[in-house]
C-alpha cells in the first residue's frame, strides 16, 4: 500500500494494438485483446471495487467484490480474470452488483480488527476504502469474537527489521503471496493451510526473518490492509508528502517516491512510473536509507594541518579557502600537474561535471578519474572500440524479448536485484539462461529457473571461454554472416582468427575447467534460440583482460545479430547508481563530456570558448598513477569526491602508502570514511535526499534526484567545488544544478536535448537525446554503429601474471551481496547488517576439510601483498581451489589481499584473481586447543 | 606497498605490448604506441623514454619499439 497513490488499473496492461470495443456503464472505450474488463473499465475512467486485484500481478479473482454484469453472459463474472470481446456491454453498477458487493465485504470485516483508528494503515487501506465504496452500514454476524471462529488473535511477526506481518489483519487475498512469485521471482511466500485454516506463511513454520524472503518489499507494497506494514509507517504514522527521486543504491537507478512528515522520510516507495523499476524495489533501496540520518554524519567541515592531528571543526569560507590556497601553493612548488580529483558514482552528473571542470580549467590538467576505473572502466574501452561508443546497447525492457540469457561474470540477484527479477519473469516464461561464473550463483539454480548450461570456469579465463563459443559460432556455421558483411568491419581476419584451433573448446577445456561439450552446447544455443542477449558485471572487467572479454562478448553480438533490435545486445550491469553518468560526464583522464578524447581539437574548443580557458590535450593520471605518482613524489595533492578508495581499492597498504605520501588530501563524504583519515580536510557531503540533480543508470537512463529535503550541511556539493573554484582565481557560478544541466547540454551532442523541465516532463530520457531522437534512445546501433560499421577484434587469451602456487595455492574472488553495497559505508548504517553483520569467506568443502575448517571458523586469508582473518563458510556453490568473499566491512580490509594487478586498458584492478592461503587462523586454533582440554563431562556425570 | 620492484611504466607497457604480440612486430608496437599515447599521462611516457634511454631492461622489445614511436612526440 502506498499513501501517494497512482492509479491502479487492477490488472496488468496488455500488448498490441487497441482494437477491441467495449461499452462499459454506457461509455465506450477501446483496448488491446487480452486485456480485462476491470482494466478496461479503469481506462474508461471507471472505478471497479476490488481487493485482491492490483495492476502489478494477473489476475487471480478470489476476492469476488470486482463482479460485474455483461449482457448475454450467465452470472455476475468476476471483472478482473474476464477478458474484453468485441462488442461487449458490461454494467458495474447495479442494485444487485451492490448487494454481492456488501455481501462479500461483510464477511471480510466479520474476520478483522475493527480497530481503525488506531490502525497504522488508517486512511490508507484498501478493505477500509471499500467498506466505505460498497456502502457497507452493518455486519450481520457481528465482528471478532461474536462472529465466531476468526484469526484476530495470530501472532504478529515482527522478526524483520523493516516490517511486520499482522496475520490477524490478513484477508488472504493473496496479493503478498502472488507479488512474490510474480514481480519479485523469490517464492518465498505461500498460503498455508486449507479453507478456514489458510494463512500466509514465509516458509514452513519460520518468521520472515528465517525464510528466503529477501525484503524487497513487494509484499508490503501490495498488501491492501495492515497485514504487512513497514515499522516506520507503524512508529511514525503515515506521510504526508511525496516526492519522486532516484535510489541511490546499484546502477539499476530505480525511481521511488520518498514519503515525509514534514522533513522526516518515513519511507520509500518504489515508483510504478519509473522506467528502470516500473514499481518494483530491493532491500536497499525500499529500506536502507537510515544512513541519510545517521549520527556519524559528518556536518561541518573540519581541517588539520597534520594527519596526526585531531579534526579542528571550521566555518565553511575557512575550509574553502584553506583548500583553494594549498592546491594552489603545491601547484606553485611543484608544478600544474601535481594535484587532481576523483570523482564518485554516487554522486549526481551536475556534481561529477563541475568537479571534472574544476580539474580542466582551473586545475589546468586533466587529472580527474572516476571510481568507475575500479570497476567498468574496461566497459568504455571494449565498447567504445567495437561499437564506437561507451554504454550498454538495451534497456531493460528489453530483457522480456530474449530468447536465450547468457549471463557473465555477474550476480543479478545480489548485485542488481530489481533487474534480476525482471530477468527471472522472462526466464519462467521460458527464454534460456547460460551463466558463465566460477561460482553456482543463485540465477542457475532457484524456484523455477535453472540454467541450461552452467559454465563454472576457471577464474581470469573469460576470454578463453568467449573465444570458444566465438569459435564453435564460426566453425559450425551458426555465424549471421549477412549481417557480419552489412554492418560489420575485420570481419574476415577476426573469422580467421576465432576459427583457430587454439581458440577450439577442446584446445581451451585445460584452461578454462570448462568441458569441451559444455561450451560447444552453450554456443550453439546462443547462436540458435532466437534473440539472444548478454548481461555482465564485474566477473568480466575486473581482470587482467577486463577490456578484452568486453569486446570478446561485443564479438559474439556481432557474429550472430543479435544488436540493434529489442531482445539482444551487449549490457553491462553498472555497479552503483551513476557509473554511467559520471563516465559520461567527463571523469576519465583522457576524455571530455560524452567520451570526446582530450586531444580532439574540435571538443576541446567547445569548452575553451566557453569556459575561457586553453585545456590540455594530453591525458592525464588516472587513479592507479595518481598513486604511483604520490609515491614517486610527482603528485602532491588529491580531492576525493564521494569515494572511499582507502577501502575499495585493491593493494590496500601501497594505497594507504600513496595517501600517506600526499601534501594535502581532500575529501568530500558524508562519513569520515577510511580514505579521511589520511585526509587533511573534509568536507560535508549531501545524501541523495538532499541532492538537486540527476543519476544515469545502466540503461542511459537519465533520471532526476529531487531534494527531498533541504542539505544539512547547508550546501549543495556543486555549490562547494564552484567555491573552491572562484577561490582558486575561477569564477564558476551557477544559480542552479538544472543550470549546470543546460551547459551540460550545450556541450555535449548525446545530452543536446537534455533539461530537467524535459525529465519533468517526460519522466526520464535514455540518451543519446537530441534533435535526432527527441524522447531518447532506448536500443542502440539499430540501423548502423555509433561508429559506422562494428568492429570485430581479434581477442587473443593471454593468461593472468596472478597464479596460484604452493605457497597460495587457491585463487580468491571478491564480491558483494544482496544486503551490502560496496564499501558498506551506507548499508552498515541501517539495519541490513542484520543479515550481513561481517565479511564471510566461502570455500569448497573438500578445500576447507584439507586445512581442517569448519564452518564457522575464523580463517586467516593471506596472499603475497597482505592477511586478514575473518569467519569462514563450507559452501559448495564454490569450486573446488576458488574461493570467495566480500569487501563490505573495513574490519576485514578484504583488499589487504588483493593485488595491484590490472586490466592492460585500462589499469581496472584484477580483484577478481587473487592466489591466497587459508589456514585457521591462531584464535581458532587456540579455542580448538582450549576444548580439547577440557574434561569430557558424559550423561552420566 | 606494490608487489613488484619493476617500476609500473614498465609494468603497464609491457602488460599493453603483449595484447598486441599477435600481431606483425610493426604493426604491433605502432598500436601499442597508439595506446599510450591516448591513455598514458605525459610524465608516464616520459618515464618509459627514460627507462629505454638507460638500457630498458625489463622492457618487451616491442614496448621499446613503441616507445620510439612516441620519442618525436614526447
Amino acid at each position: 500500500m502506498t499513501l501517494l497513490k497512482e492509479p491502479d488499473f487492477g490488472t496488468p496492461a496488455r500488448e498490441g494494438a487497441a482494437t477491441v470495443e467495449v461499452t462499459i456503464d454506457g461509455v465506450a472505450v477501446t483496448v488491446p485483446p487480452g486485456t480485462s474488463v476491470m482494466r478496461a473499465a479503469k481506462e474508461a475512467g471507471l472505478d471497479i471495487p476490488k481487493l485482491c486485484a492490483t495492476d502489478s500481478l494477473e489476475a487471480f479473482g478470489s476476492c469476488r467484490l470486482c463482479v460485474v454484469e455483461i449482457d448475454g453472459a450467465r452470472g455476475t463474472p468476476a471483472s478482473c480474470t474476464t477478458p474484453v470481446a468485441p462488442g461487449m456491454v458490461v454494467r458495474t453498477q447495479t442494485e444487485k452488483l451492490g448487494k454481492l458487493r456488501r455481501g462479500v465485504m461483510e464477511l471480510y470485516i466479520s474476520d478483522h480488527p475493527l480497530d481503525c483508528l488506531t490502525c497504522s494503515a488508517n486512511g490508507d487501506c484498501e478493505l477500509q476504502d471499500m467498506a466505505g465504496v460498497t456502502g457497507l452500514r452493518e455486519v450481520r454476524y457481528g465482528s471478532g469474537v461474536e462472529a465466531g471462529a476468526n484469526h484476530m488473535d495470530l501472532l504478529k511477526d515482527t522478526s524483520n527489521p523493516y516490517f511486520d506481518f499482522d496475520a490477524s489483519k490478513c484477508i488472504a487475498c493473496s496479493r503478498c503471496v502472488r507479488a512474490c512469485d510474480e514481480v519479485q521471482g523469490t517464492l518465498a511466500l505461500t498460503i498455508e493451510g486449507r479453507g478456514f485454516d489458510s494463512k500466509v506463511a514465509a516458509g514452513a513454520g519460520v518468521s520472515f526473518m528465517e525464510s528466503d524472503c529477501v525484503s524487497c518489499g513487494a509484499c508490503v507494497q501490495a498488501c491492501p490492509t495492515a497485514t504487512l506494514q513497514e515499522k516506520s509507517v507503524v512508529a511514525l504514522g503515515m506521510p504526508t508528502r511525496s516526492v519522486v527521486t532516484t535510489c541511490a543504491y546499484c546502477g539499476v537507478g530505480c525511481s521511488f517516491k520518498a514519503e515525509l512528515r514534514g522533513d522526516e522520510l518515513v519511507r520509500m516507495v518504489p515508483y510504478k512510473d519509473g522506467g528502470a523499476n516500473e514499481g518494483h524495489s530491493c532491500v536497499k533501496g525500499r529500506f536502507a536509507f537510515g544512513y541519510a540520518s545517521h549520527p556519524d554524519r559528518v556536518m561541518a567541515p573540519m581541517l588539520r594541518e597534520s594527519i596526526t592531528d585531531p579534526w579542528r571543526e571550521v566555518s565553511w569560507d575557512e575550509a574553502i579557502q584553506f583548500t583553494a590556497r594549498r592546491l594552489r601553493e603545491i601547484q606553485a612548488e611543484h608544478g600544474p600537474g601535481s594535484i587532481g580529483a576523483i570523482t564518485s558514482s554516487r554522486t549526481t552528473n551536475e556534481e561529477v561535471y563541475v568537479v571534472q571542470k574544476m580539474v580542466r580549467a582551473v586545475f589546468g590538467n586533466n587529472n580527474v578519474d572516476t571510481c568507475a576505473r575500479v570497476c567498468h572502466s574496461p566497459t568504455g574501452y571494449g565498447l567504445k572500440q567495437t561499437f564506437g561508443t561507451s554504454a550498454g546497447t538495451q534497456d531493460f525492457k528489453s530483457v522480456a524479448k530474449a530468447d536465450v540469457i547468457l549471463v557473465i561474470g555477474a550476480n543479478p540477484t545480489d548485485g542488481h536485484p530489481v533487474f534480476a527479477s525482471r530477468m527471472k519473469r522472462r526466464l519462467r516464461q521460458g527464454a534460456k539462461l547460460i551463466v558463465i561464473d566460477p561460482r553456482r550463483i543463485d540465477l542457475v539454480r532457484s524456484p523455477h529457473i535453472e540454467a541450461e548450461h552452467h559454465l563454472q570456469l576457471a577464474p581470469g579465463t573469460n576470454v578463453a571461454i568467449v573465444n570458444a563459443i566465438a569459435h564453435v559460432i564460426v566453425t559450425e556455421g551458426l555465424a549471421d554472416r549477412e549481417f557480419m558483411r552489412e554492418r560489420c568491419e575485420g570481419v574476415e581476419e577476426w573469422e580467421t582468427f576465432i576459427a583457430r584451433p587454439e581458440n577450439s573448446p577442446e584446445a581451451v577445456a585445460d584452461i578454462t575447467g570448462v568441458p569441451a561439450a559444455d561450451v560447444r552446447a552453450a554456443a550453439r544455443l546462443y547462436a540458435t534460440a532466437g534473440n539472444g542477449a548478454i548481461y555482465y558485471g564485474l566477473g568480466v572487467t575486473e581482470h587482467s583482460q577486463g577490456s578484452t572479454t568486453v569486446m570478446g562478448m561485443a564479438n559474439l553480438a556481432m557474429a550472430t545479430g543479435n544488436i540493434g533490435r529489442d531482445g539482444v545486445g551487449v549490457n553491462p550491469l553498472r555497479g552503483q547508481n551513476n557509473v554511467q553518468g559520471s563516465c559520461d560526464m567527463g571523469s576519465f583522464p583522457h576524455e571530455l563530456p560524452g567520451y570526446r578524447h582530450v586531444s580532439d581539437d574540435g571538443a576541446r574548443d567547445v569548452y575553451e570558448q566557453l569556459w575561457g580557458v586553453p585545456l590540455l590535450d594530453e591525458p592525464g593520471l588516472r587513479i592507479p598513477n595518481m598513486f604511483d605518482s604520490a609515491i614517486d613524489g610527482s603528485f602532491r595533492a588529491l580531492f576525493v569526491q564521494g569515494e572511499d578508495i582507502a577501502q575499495s581499492d585493491p593493494n590496500t597498504t601501497h594505497v594507504h602508502a600513496a595517501l600517506a605520501a600526499l601534501d594535502l588530501v581532500v575529501v568530500q563524504d558524508l562519513f569520515e570514511n577510511e580514505t579521511a583519515k589520511f585526509a587533511h580536510v573534509l568536507l560535508p557531503g549531501t545524501s541523495f535526499l538532499e541532492k538537486d540533480g540527476t543519476f544515469t543508470n545502466a540503461e542511459r537512463r537519465i533520471n532526476r534526484v529531487r531534494p527531498v529535503m533541504a542539505p544539512k550541511t547547508g550546501k549543495q556539493e556543486w555549490e562547494i567545488i564552484c567555491e573552491i573554484s572562484q577561490a582558486m582565481g575561477y569564477p564558476m557560478h551557477y544559480d542552479s544544478s538544472a543550470q549546470i544541466m543546460d551547459e551540460i547540454a550545450m556541450t555535449t551532442p548525446t545530452f543536446a536535448g537534455v533539461s530537467f523541465a524535459h525529465l519533468d516532463r517526460v519522466g526520464s530520457v535514455q540518451w543519446p537525446c537530441n534533435d535526432a531522437a527527441p524522447e531518447g534512445t532506448p536500443i542502440m546501433h539499430e540501423n548502423g554503429f555509433v561508429r559506422g560499421k562494428g568492429r570485430l577484434v581479434e581477442t587473443v587469451y593471454v593468461p593472468t601474471q596472478e597464479r596460484s602456487t604452493r605457497k597460495f595455492p587457491l585463487i580468491l574472488t571478491t564480491g558483494r551481496i544482496l544486503s551490502q553495497y560496496n564499501v558498506g559505508a551506507q548499508t552498515r548504517r541501517t539495519a541490513n547488517s542484520a543479515w550481513h553483520p561481517e565479511d564471510l569467506l566461502e570455500l569448497h568443502p573438500h578445500d576447507a576439510e584439507v586445512r581442517g575448517i569448519n564452518d564457522g571458523d575464523m580463517v586467516a586469508l593471506s596472499s603475497r601483498v597482505g592477511q586478514t582473518t575473518l569467519r569462514a563458510v563450507v559452501s559448495e556453490r564454490m569450486p573446488v581451489g576458488v574461493c570467495y568473499t566480500t569487501f563490505h566491512h573495513p574490519v576485514t580490509g578484504a583488499n589487504v589481499i588483493t593485488t595491484d594487478n590490472s586490466d592492460w586498458a585500462t589499469n581496472c584492478p584484477e580483484y577478481k584473481v587473487t592466489a591466497v592461503q587459508v589456514a585457521l587462523s591462531s584464535a581458532q586454533v587456540a579455542v580448538r586447543e582450549e576444548l580439547a582440554q577440557r574434561p569430557v563431562v558424559t550423561a552420566g556425570d | 606497498m606494490s608487489t613488484t620492484t619493476v617500476p609500473p611504466h614498465v609494468r603497464l607497457a609491457n602488460e599493453v605490448a603483449v595484447q598486441f604480440a599477435h600481431q606483425p612486430f610493426e604493426v604491433a608496437a605502432a598500436a601499442v604506441a597508439t595506446h599510450l599515447r591516448d591513455f598514458w599521462e605525459p610524465r608516464m611516457r616520459a618515464a618509459l623514454l627514460a627507462h629505454v634511454a638507460s638500457g630498458g631492461e625489463g622492457l618487451d622489445p616491442m614496448a621499446v619499439r613503441a616507445a620510439e614511436l612516441l620519442r618525436p612526440a614526447a
